[in-house]
């Protein structure tokens, strides 16, 4: 069977402008959650479209997308990766996408109500909607493969390499994959309040004072790639391989969470069995962590039920917030750097564990090379994705 | 051994039928349902036309409670695939529901709720920081349209992968296509497979009117959607949903579930061009209906029905045009095309589903459905469009396409199963 493997990471998110930024503040242990105008969120400090994004882009996009558009810039550098320089139908842009061009798409219905329909730009009908990003993304790039763009929420950033895989089995060798959110404009704050998931004090997965979770924004975009055409053109390092998959649904209700843990349970017993390595090999778990007291215990019983001893657990998303379909992105490329440099990072964020799982408090030695990351999404979506250090060259690497 | 995928099952919600009967009633008649838009006062914009589904949730067996959660556009999904399970005879009791997965495609998703609420809370766009005690508790649902396809799989209990495919105007396809792919990699054995869009709304009818991209034929909306036709001046904004029950082969024949056709083949490419721009050669459209025929091991000369995108601006058909002739040669100008978009208008993602479903029902009846409105020939366009009359004849291989914005270009094949 063909192995994918990661072979560039970009990162914008509230942690840092690049990949390395953000792992040196994920060790660190650096909460970039704050509160402005009296809302709590992960901002992205610091970033600039102008430089990043095309000044002629700029005006057509949202910030979702500029950041994408970076993210996606530093992933190809880092991978040494030039979709120019290879037949157009070998590389594709499949992208998870929760919410959209929300301060775009506010802008724009604010100019319609309240000065009339010419208000409206040209650059509505193709810069809120969801695909936008994926489209930008493979014009700017000359990518003609197949594109793809998936919308499940907080799972969206697993299930965006889920279908990269796919992608590449069918015959494409090189996927754009990942995704960001830019979820932080008055109206999408307003959006996700009414959910009642969100905290007032603060993101704190896995802690007994847990009471929700707080919005972020920005994301990370991967290079996945055939191993095969990445080792013959010289790919300059292989962060890992997504060697298993799976999503399930809870099917139990669209805004409360299911009784049992049966369905993320299945999810992670899935993915393992996709990738052909038992429990016992995980040398830690990628919570999904969402910070409500019924969620996190749910994934606890999952997590005890799934390895029967105490494996590692960490949820550095507790430093930056949820960042929607950008979050479980941005946590694979955390655990892609994790595995490369041989550290597990701490849960975000914690000061009383509340569950009866080995949470990570300070950053400690890894010395497995498989992660399991799990990600849920609102309304019942749970995806498990297993990472595993690329046999040829990972044990060098560790050493 | 590889998998195969066949459709059991359809389900439809469209403009001027409701229902899949009302819909292929539609169809074969060659009857238009765009109309003046009714859902508000249009009269500022610039087209104030549109298809518009005359559809009753509590009549379509929704729940109050999917009713009070759910945007329109998921009112559609429920509806569509309430509608293709019953027919698909599937006993949800009986299904092994941990394979039953779950695709909905949707372009734009909860827009009109989104903008609905907007008003309320902005008190008409007056407030930039908007005012959460006015919004509706289901707010966060409208922000993420993947709310969709957990309503679905909440309402029939699918447990398999779970996810909205939002690829523009080319979800349906998309998402159908994903649905095989899944069924075909294994990952599921029943896929409830389709897409629902409910664009109606004074944002989305503004977005388009400032690039000109939809028509202003004001004064004949019956008339007014025409692809292919010389006069044709962009598309009519449409509504509504269509969901297939997609089957792996053995698991329909197991349970003895009437076959419609199988699903030969799916694939879509990009033009890496222009976000709204399409170059005239139809070069990846062609390459994506090449793609779908090789994977059903068809020749071009075996396609009987050619569904195409038509929207009935003046770039989309001619570049159509170009990819039918590219991918299919001689072949394009003796198999009839149609464009069902001359009667129920263009529902954005949800079009490329309801298409699908024609094809299907194509194929089941022998009948090709007509382009309607079609009356001036456009020397660029001159292939066999089915003008006006719908024509009894048999299909065993129907393909589809679609195009939208950010270059998304995508083919399916449906063939004829035979046992």
């Amino acid at each position: 069977m063909t192995r994918a493997v990661v072979t560039g990471i970009g990162v914008v998110a509230p942690s840092g402008l690049s990949a390395e930024e953000h792992w040196r503040s994920t060790l660190a242990g650096e909460v970039r959650v704050d509160s402005r105008d009296g809302t709590l969120a992960g901002r992205v400090a610091g970033f600039q479209a102008e430089g990043a994004v095309d000044p002629r882009l700029i005006i057509q996009t949202d910030k979702w997308t500029w950041m994408s558009l970076a993210a996606t810039r530093q992933a190809l550098d880092d991978a040494k990766y030039d979709p120019a320089a290879h037949d157009p139908y070998a590389t594709s842009v499949v992208l998870a996408s929760g919410s959209g061009g929300n301060e775009f798409g506010q802008r724009e219905i604010q100019a319609l109500w309240s000065q009339g329909r010419r208000a409206v730009t040209a650059y509505q009908s193709i810069a809120w909607f969801y695909a936008a990003s994926v489209g930008q993304t493979s014009i700017l790039h000359g990518t003609k493969g197949p594109n793809q763009v998936l919308v499940s929420e907080g799972a969206g950033g697993l299930d965006s390499l889920g279908a990269a895989r796919r992608v590449i089995r069918r015959g494409t060798p090189t996927v754009i994959a990942g995704g960001t959110e830019a979820p932080l404009s008055p109206y999408a704050i307003v959006c996700q309040r009414t959910s009642g998931l969100l905290s007032q004090r603060g993101y704190r997965p896995f802690d007994a004072d847990a009471d929700g979770w707080v919005p972020g924004e920005g994301g990370a975009v991967l290079v996945v790639e055939d191993a095969t055409t990445a080792s013959v053109r010289g790919a300059r390092q292989i962060y890992g391989e997504i060697a298993g998959y799976a999503a399930t649904h809870d099917a139990y209700h669209p805004d409360r969470p299911a009784p049992d843990s049966a369905q993320l349970e299945r999810a992670m017993r899935k993915a393992l069995a996709d990738a052909g390595v038992t429990p016992d090999e995980v040398g830690f778990v990628m919570a999904d962590g969402a910070g409500t007291p019924a969620l996190d215990a749910l994934e606890a019983r999952a997590i005890r039920a799934v390895f029967g001893r105490p494996v590692p657990v960490s949820a550095p998303q507790g430093f930056v917030g949820r960042l929607c379909s950008g979050g479980a992105a941005l946590t694979v490329a955390t655990a892609l750097l994790a595995l490369r440099d041989g550290v597990v990072p701490a849960v975000g964020n914690l000061a009383r564990p509340g569950h009866d799982l080995d949470l990570v408090r300070e950053p400690r030695r890894l010395d497995a090379d498989v992660v399991l990351v799990n990600a849920r999404g609102f309304g019942g979506f749970n995806s498990s994705v297993v990472l595993r250090r690329h046999r040829e060259e990972g044990l060098r690497d560790a050493g | 051994m590889s998998r195969r995928t066949v459709v059991t099952g359809v389900g439809v919600v469209a403009p001027g039928g409701v229902t899949r009967s009302a819909f292929w009633d539609m169809l074969t008649a060659g009857r238009t349902a765009t109309r003046r838009i009714t859902f508000f006062d249009p009269a500022e914009f610039r087209s104030q036309i549109a298809a518009e589904c005359d559809f009753d949730p509590r009549a379509a067996g929704l729940t109050p409670q999917e009713i009070h959660r759910s945007d329109r556009f998921t009112q559609f999904a429920l509806a569509a695939a309430d509608e293709a399970l019953a027919e698909s005879g599937l006993d949800l009791a009986a299904v092994d529901r941990d394979n039953l997965a779950v695709s909905i495609g949707s372009a734009v998703g909860a827009t009109t709720r989104l903008e609905d609420e907007y008003v309320t809370v902005s008190d008409h766009g007056r407030l930039w920081e908007v005012e959460e005690r006015y919004g509706s508790r289901f707010l966060y649902q409208a922000l993420v349209p993947s709310s969709a396809a957990a309503e679905v799989a909440c309402r029939f209990g699918a447990h398999g992968p779970a996810a909205v495919i939002s690829t523009g105007c080319t979800s349906g396809l998309d998402a159908i296509g994903h649905g095989h792919q899944l069924i075909e990699d294994g990952d599921a054995d029943v896929v409830i497979a389709g897409a629902a869009d409910a664009p109606i709304s004074p944002i989305s009818m503004a977005c388009f009117d400032a690039i000109r991209a939809t028509s202003a034929r004001n004064d004949d909306p019956e008339h007014a959607s025409r692809p292919f036709d010389a006069t044709r001046d962009g598309f009519v904004m449409g509504e509504g949903g269509a969901v297939l029950i997609l089957e792996e082969l053995e698991h329909a024949r197991r349970r003895g579930a009437e076959i419609f056709c199988e699903v030969g083949g799916f694939a879509n490419r990009s033009n890496a061009f222009h976000m709204t721009g399409l170059r005239p050669d139809g070069l990846e459209m062609a390459e994506a209906i090449t793609e779908a025929l090789d994977q059903a091991r068809l020749d071009p000369t075996a396609v009987s029905y050619v569904n195409a995108h038509g929207s009935g601006t003046k770039q989309n058909d001619r570049h159509e045009t170009a990819a039918f002739k590219r991918s299919l040669g001689q072949h394009a100008y003796d198999v009839p095309v149609s464009s069902i978009k001359s009667m129920v208008g263009h529902s954005l993602g949800a079009i490329g589903a309801i298409e699908l479903a024609a094809c299907v029902l194509a194929i089941r009846y022998g009948v090709v459905p007509p382009t309607a409105n079609l009356e001036n020939k456009d020397p660029e366009c001159d292939l066999d469009y089915v003008p006006k009359n719908a024509r009894e004849q048999r299909i065993d291989v129907a393909l589809s396409v679609g195009s939208g914005f950010g270059g998304f270009q995508s083919a399916a094949v449906l063939k004829r199963w035979t046992s």
